[in-house]
């Protein structure tokens, strides 16, 4: 458990040694502001055209809250493969994984620490997109139970991307490659969710395997306990992926 | 004079795919000595050198580290390594002294003595005044000695060095062969090298690989009074390693 957290701190605080974590939350930071005024003057103008006298029946948390979530999900799609590409695979290419190999500690506590790192990021991330719809709150009522539980889904969904990227990573010894791929991956996901829900070949099944659909139920307010734990066993899964995948690199499979 | 074996590997064989890196080695190494891994490029040192610190497994053989099974018990036999690989493993956007701490935590000192383990190493290892540079700034030959201090910086049983002077200056080459010498005061110490002026100058024992195969083990007296046929009695040293490495790669 020790171990874990040390390669989880350690490497979270690498992110910010180099301009990649600034940046990605600058970047980040400032989509997601444009999004949030877009949808705020839409909102705003929304109002003042229809909404004078009659009852509301969207507040300002259906409109703006969940979708910056959703926006966020979209754009991390892009930036966890980033992330994830140096855990391995950038190892691998720069020669410095023998020490982490070589050290006393098991292929789990490995892993895990690695996951931890970036899991911290993460929540950097969900704080900070949480802070613009709880910037409202200095001029309207909020739904907070809505953007708590738009949170956790943001984190589980992101926890899932993470997880899918460690493990590509440690198929490879290139970073590019590993990014790429992981970016496929992620994006065929969202396919799947894309083709079930079409008109002609509606299938639940494909909706159910992708992660993106999961996420919805969030963003709407409602917390399933199966979809948490969808999060949880395809986190859980490719994580376990990872640590066979290590040992059996050892073997020279 | 009984002696402890620290490393007691035997019978090592490694295939990558259908080649045949390493063919049937035995190594065991003595407490308080420096062994030479000696053999031309692709004799097979660096596999070896992998496969006693657990970064590849053997396809077939036995590994012990301190009597501790490398294979069955592998986190506990790796508290008794430390190991600079070809390149050395240095994330080169920490500090000198923070990249140590990390290594230190790494190796289960705790907390409260790793500032006192990574001073130390930084004193051996002659980096006191680069300890607020980045890696990445240093030149290779501190790098080189930033390799070497995470892999002493846990004070192992054996020290296991690999190539620890290529690309270095004949300068460096002398001090890194100096803190090797000093090393070998408390620690036992594996360096492969395909330098024979190298294993000469600190290695109390050789152990020749050509091909994936030992050709030799034993003292460096008993190396230079090596003859067969083929030798004259005036041989020089060259010629023996030369002689040997060649029966080595004609066996194939």
């Amino acid at each position: 458990m020790n171990k874990i957290s040390l390669i989880g701190w350690t490497e979270f605080k690498r992110l910010f040694n180099s301009p990649l974590a600034w940046s990605i939350l600058a970047i980040l930071q400032f989509i997601l502001a444009l999004m949030f005024l877009l949808l705020l003057d839409g909102f705003i103008a929304g109002i003042q055209t229809e909404g004078v006298g009659k009852e509301l029946s969207l507040g300002v948390t259906d409109v703006i809250a969940s979708r910056i979530y959703l926006w966020a999900g979209v754009i991390m799609l892009i930036v966890i493969p980033i992330l994830t590409m140096r855990s391995f695979a950038e190892e691998r290419m720069n020669n410095t994984l023998p020490l982490l190999i070589s050290s006393p500690l098991s292929f789990t506590q490995l892993v895990l620490g690695k996951y931890l790192s970036l899991l911290l990021l993460i929540v950097l991330v969900v704080i900070m997109v949480s802070l613009m719809p709880l910037s409202l709150a200095l001029g309207t009522s909020l739904d907070y139970g809505r953007i708590a539980s738009s949170a956790l889904g943001l984190f589980l969904l992101l926890s899932s991307f993470t997880a899918v990227g460690l493990y590509i990573s440690s198929l490879t010894s290139q970073p590019i490659i590993a990014a790429v791929s992981t970016f496929g991956v992620l994006l065929l996901l969202v396919v799947f969710y894309i083709s079930g829900t079409s008109s002609t070949s509606a299938s639940e099944l494909f909706i159910y395997l992708s992660h993106i659909s999961h996420f919805f139920s969030f963003t709407d307010g409602v917390l399933n306990s199966s979809d948490i734990i969808y999060y949880l066993l395809f986190s859980l899964l490719f994580l376990v992926l990872t640590i066979r995948r290590l040992d059996n690199q050892r073997l020279g499979a | 004079m009984s002696q402890t074996l620290l490393i007691q590997a035997h019978h090592l064989h490694r295939y990558y795919g259908k080649h045949h890196a390493v063919d049937d080695v035995s190594i065991n190494l003595f407490k308080g000595e420096v062994l030479g891994l000696l053999g031309p490029n692709g004799a097979g040192k660096s596999t070896t050198m992998k496969m006693l610190t657990g970064n590849i497994a053997p396809s077939s053989g036995s590994i012990s580290i301190a009597n501790i099974n490398l294979l069955e018990n592998a986190v506990a036999a790796k508290q008794q390594l430390g190991y600079l690989p070809e390149t050395p493993p240095l994330y080169k956007d920490m500090r000198v002294n923070e990249f140590l701490s990390y290594c230190a935590r790494l190796h289960d000192i705790p907390k409260a003595k790793v500032k006192h383990a990574v001073d130390k190493v930084l004193q051996q290892c002659g980096l006191e005044a680069m300890q607020q540079r980045l890696i990445a700034n240093l030149s290779k030959g501190y790098q080189q000695r930033v390799g070497i201090a995470q892999a002493i910086i846990h004070e192992p049983e054996v020290i296991i060095l690999d190539e620890p002077t290529v690309g270095l200056d004949p300068l460096q080459i002398q001090e890194i062969r100096k803190l090797i010498s000093q090393l070998a005061q408390a620690h036992s110490v594996i360096l492969s090298t395909h330098i024979l002026q190298e294993v000469e100058a600190v290695c109390d024992r050789v152990h020749i690989m050509s091909a994936g195969k030992t050709v030799f083990v034993d003292t460096m007296e008993k190396l230079k009074n090596y003859r067969d046929d083929s030798l004259p009695v005036d041989a020089s040293l060259e010629h023996i390693f030369t002689s040997l490495v060649n029966q080595g790669a004609s066996h194939e």
